[in-house]
């Protein structure tokens, strides 16, 4: 029995992902401090906070659906349609705010619903489905919306603005949505599930599992998480825009700070966790080139170099093979367990 | 012979059911927990059992035995749920049952460990044995109940060293097995179906195998045990049941029965006619291929010389290295140690371009997965190798091919049909014209007539003798005993991944059985 218990264990995604964070703290904090400026002075931080809340709310939703083995490229074009029908429908009065929220989560939730009944029952793939569904959108707002439209009262402004220390309100409820997400995927049967029929849906089945269940809920939550973000944009703005989801490239954007937070693109493992510290990384790449006045093309090559060497070193991990018999596995896998 | 016995440490043989033949052959006493009657089913108008009839007693293991074909992976896909049968009925506890839906068999207490393991990798062993049924408290998944259940279990069971949050991705094979058989455990089973339990397992994690049966049958619960390796069914076995064909050709008390009587039973036919011979004129020329001291992960100390018009067979039980062996020479998985030669050169290719850059060919095991592009045409599936490895040869290769399509016997509309519907047969034939139209060397076939009929299989086996007549040599690994016999000059037999031994055109399945599985009768 001796041969089961040793084993190393290796860092996981989601160790390495806190890693780069850190070290990605520790540099903005050096590199701001050469420019003379304080990284951690409350004013930055509320920066770097905000920064993180728009695409954390998507990115979160964009895990779900990720995990269940799918994807959601509707939700630059839910977040402004959300925008437009939240902010026309508050039209300024303190009174419209409550059904104003409630009739964009109700859009929101019926738009994920339609994803998912896509994916799960005509079997679309959801990159497929979730375009279709996505250039719908993006038509009815062309063709209804021109420029800014309505406007947000000063009550729902504060949501954008209050700030509890240096901390923004919405952050706050970034991370409560976070908690009540990581609650999900660990203590619901559906939140296990979804990593089963991400991980191997014909397993899933064969345990009894009805599969459709958690790719509904998945692409369920993601648009109404990207409905929060839309209107948290608004609170901001103070005004909806038909375009304020597709100008943030919400959709690749937030695929890729779930994949660089260590979530498999392929579904069936990852965590939230993960996913909110890929897009800290983002938010802290960018303030931090940001105070020095990087060029913006050299911005998104950082971002971009960033994403794909965090993946290739997951990808080297990730190699499934079949035991050997005769020798332990050579090359980089070996130094990679050495290493660690 | 020497029998392995249970090692469990806390417990000491003497329950019914306890592996080792029964010595007096009489039947176990426990009650019938699985009565199966005539059980018979058919796929497409071609029935695959036929009227097979099961008794299982509480804690008592019964061995199916039967060669590759004979009806066992579907009788025992009807006690799983997963086919119903045309005909027949199965009891559990003497209540009548009849399943839609896998999950319906394991809820009457009958699972079934699959050789393919239905685990999710990336989650945890807790996670897996109560995929479905996760437990709840207050609506949410009371993970630490479900932690201490499975570590139950795994006690239960005697295993120590699992833990029930480790991930099964990190789990050796055998873990991996103990958590499925952890997972039937868990449902309650009375009865567990174990498909080549130890067909990917060490030796030593055969004991540990072992051991586990021991404690399930102490408890009551029942074993049909499947398997090729008849010195296990021998260990294990109070009962067992011989299908051939589809039929059920005994059943009797492993006591009185012995290997040589077991294996007459299982083979019993002639193989004679259905093999052709070499064709005249054949010469064994110059070694082609020749391994010294070959090895890698998978793989070692193989020596092999394979020469010009040679046609060898690669006999061995399943996991016992034969795929691996054709996919080191191949390249799929490089060779790291020995030598090896083709045509006298020294290569050692470090992957499949190398392999057939130095004339070698390789057809794969299952043709649908790696030996075509299914939705692409016959004429771009058979230009394939080609094209992306000899791209000057191309044109003349498209000359060639409607002569080389009708020397196969490929029977098509016209070749830019889609090779997905064409049948098993043609479509082998079409992974044969891939290969061939690179004009190799040494063609290496990997079960090159797993399920194709009768009449394509006799064609596949007269072009292996026409390779030969053109001073090919070809490598041969088959499941099918007959086959290996009836079409080998020489047969190679491996086990635990090194060659096991050598014999001769003419050695009959006895002796490669008893070369493969390492037993002296």
């Amino acid at each position: 029995m001796s041969a089961l218990t040793r084993r190393t264990t290796p860092l996981t995604s989601t160790g390495i992902v806190l890693v780069l964070l850190a070290v990605s703290l520790v540099a903005g904090f050096v590199l701001t401090a050469v420019e003379g400026r304080n990284f951690l002075s409350s004013g930055n931080i509320s920066a770097l906070l905000t920064g993180i809340s728009i695409l954390g709310f998507i990115a979160i939703g964009q895990t779900l659906v990720i995990l269940v083995g799918s994807l959601d490229l509707s939700v630059p074009y839910v977040v402004s349609l959300v925008s437009v029908l939240a902010a026309g429908t508050m039209a300024g009065q303190d009174g419209n705010v409550l059904p104003a929220v409630a009739l964009a989560l109700l859009v929101a939730a019926a738009v994920g619903l339609v994803n998912g009944a896509i994916v799960a029952y005509l079997g679309v793939h959801g990159f497929i489905a979730t375009l279709g569904t996505g250039l719908v959108i993006s038509g009815y707002l062309a063709t209804n919306y021109q420029g800014s439209h309505g406007s947000a009262p000063r009550s729902f402004r504060l949501v954008g603005a209050t700030q509890v220390g240096p901390v923004p309100l919405s952050t706050l409820i970034l991370l409560g949505c976070a908690v009540l997400v990581v609650l999900m995927l660990r203590r619901t049967r559906v939140g296990h599930h979804l990593y089963a029929v991400g991980g191997n849906r014909e397993v899933a089945r064969l345990s009894g599992i009805r599969t459709s269940v958690p790719v509904l809920v998945a692409h369920t939550l993601s648009s109404v998480l990207a409905a929060l973000a839309g209107l948290l944009l608004v609170a901001r703005l103070s005004v909806g825009s038909p375009t304020i989801g597709s100008q943030g490239d919400y959709d690749l954007m937030s695929i890729a700070a779930v994949v660089l937070g260590g979530t498999l693109l392929a579904g069936g493992k990852g965590n939230v966790v993960g996913t909110l510290a890929g897009v800290a990384i983002f938010s802290v790449l960018d303030n931090v080139m940001g105070v020095m006045g990087v060029s913006a093309f050299l911005q998104d090559v950082v971002r971009g170099l960033v994403i794909v060497v965090a993946v290739a070193v997951y990808a080297r991990r990730e190699i499934d093979r079949r035991p050997a018999r005769f020798e332990r596995p050579t090359g980089l896998d070996a130094a990679l367990q050495e290493a660690k | 012979m020497p029998l392995v016995t249970t090692t469990s440490p806390t417990e000491s043989p003497g329950t019914p059911g306890t592996p080792g033949p029964p010595s007096d052959g009489t039947a176990p006493t426990g009650a019938v927990v699985l009565r199966a009657r005539g059980l018979t089913k058919g796929f497409a108008g071609h029935t695959v059992l036929e009227d097979v009839d099961l008794e299982l007693h509480a804690g008592q293991v019964l061995g199916l035995v039967g060669e590759n074909g004979a009806g066992k992976s579907t009788l025992m896909k009807i006690l799983a749920g997963v086919h119903s049968p045309d005909a027949g009925t199965v009891e559990v506890a003497g209540d009548p049952v009849s399943f839609t839906h896998p999950v319906q068999a394991q809820q009457a207490g009958l699972s079934t460990v699959f050789q393919e393991f239905n685990l999710l990798p990336e989650r945890s062993v807790a996670e897996n044995v109560y995929l479905g049924r996760e437990p709840r408290r207050r609506g949410l998944v009371d993970v630490e109940r479900m932690h201490r259940d499975t570590e139950e279990l795994l006690e239960g069971l005697g295993v120590t060293g699992l833990r029930a949050g480790q991930r099964v991705r990190t789990l050796s094979v055998a873990e991996q097995q103990l958590v499925e058989i952890a997972k039937a455990v868990s449902y309650d089973a009375r009865v567990i179906q174990m498909d080549e339990p130890t067909a990917a397992l060490a030796e030593h994690e055969v004991e540990l195998l072992y051991a586990v049966i021991a404690r399930l049958t102490a408890r009551g619960v029942a074993i049909v045990y499947v398997s090729h390796r008849l010195k296990e069914i021998f260990d294990l076995c109070d009962t067992i049941t011989v299908l051939k064909d589809g039929r059920q050709v005994t059943t009797r008390p492993a006591g009185d029965l012995d290997d040589a009587e077991l294996v007459r039973l299982m083979v019993g036919r002639s193989i004679s006619s259905f093999f052709p011979d070499p064709l005249p004129g054949t010469e064994v020329g110059e070694p082609l291929l020749e391994l010294r001291g070959a090895g890698n992960g998978y793989v070692d100390g193989v020596d092999l010389t394979l020469r010009a018009g040679e046609v060898v067979g690669i006999a061995g039980l399943q996991g016992s290295g034969r795929t691996e062996l054709l996919e080191a020479v191949f390249g799929v998985r490089p060779l790291t140690r020995g030598t090896m030669r083709v045509g006298g050169r020294d290569v050692r290719p470090g992957s499949p371009r190398a392999a057939i850059r130095a004339g070698l060919a390789m057809v794969t095991e299952d043709r649908k997965a790696t030996g075509l592009a299914l939705n692409q045409t016959i004429l771009d599936n058979a230009l394939g190798v080609v094209r992306a490895v000899f791209p000057r040869r191309t044109g003349a290769a498209r000359r060639d091919l409607p002569g080389l399509l009708s020397s196969l016997e490929v029977s098509a509309r016209a070749t830019d049909q889609e090779v997905q519907f064409l049948s098993g047969g043609n479509q082998q034939k079409v992974v044969l014209a891939r290969w061939l139209a690179t004009d190799p060397r040494v063609v290496l076939m990997d079960e090159p007539t797993r399920g194709i009929d009768v009449g394509a299989k006799h064609s596949i086996y007269e072009l292996m003798r026409a390779l030969a007549a053109r001073g090919v040599a070809v490598l041969m690994v088959s499941s099918e005993l007959p086959e290996v016999i009836g079409m080998s000059d020489r047969i190679v037999v491996m086990r635990d991944g090194r060659v096991a031994g050598e014999l001769p055109a003419g050695a009959t399945e006895e002796q490669v059985l008893q070369v493969a599985t390492g037993v002296d009768a």
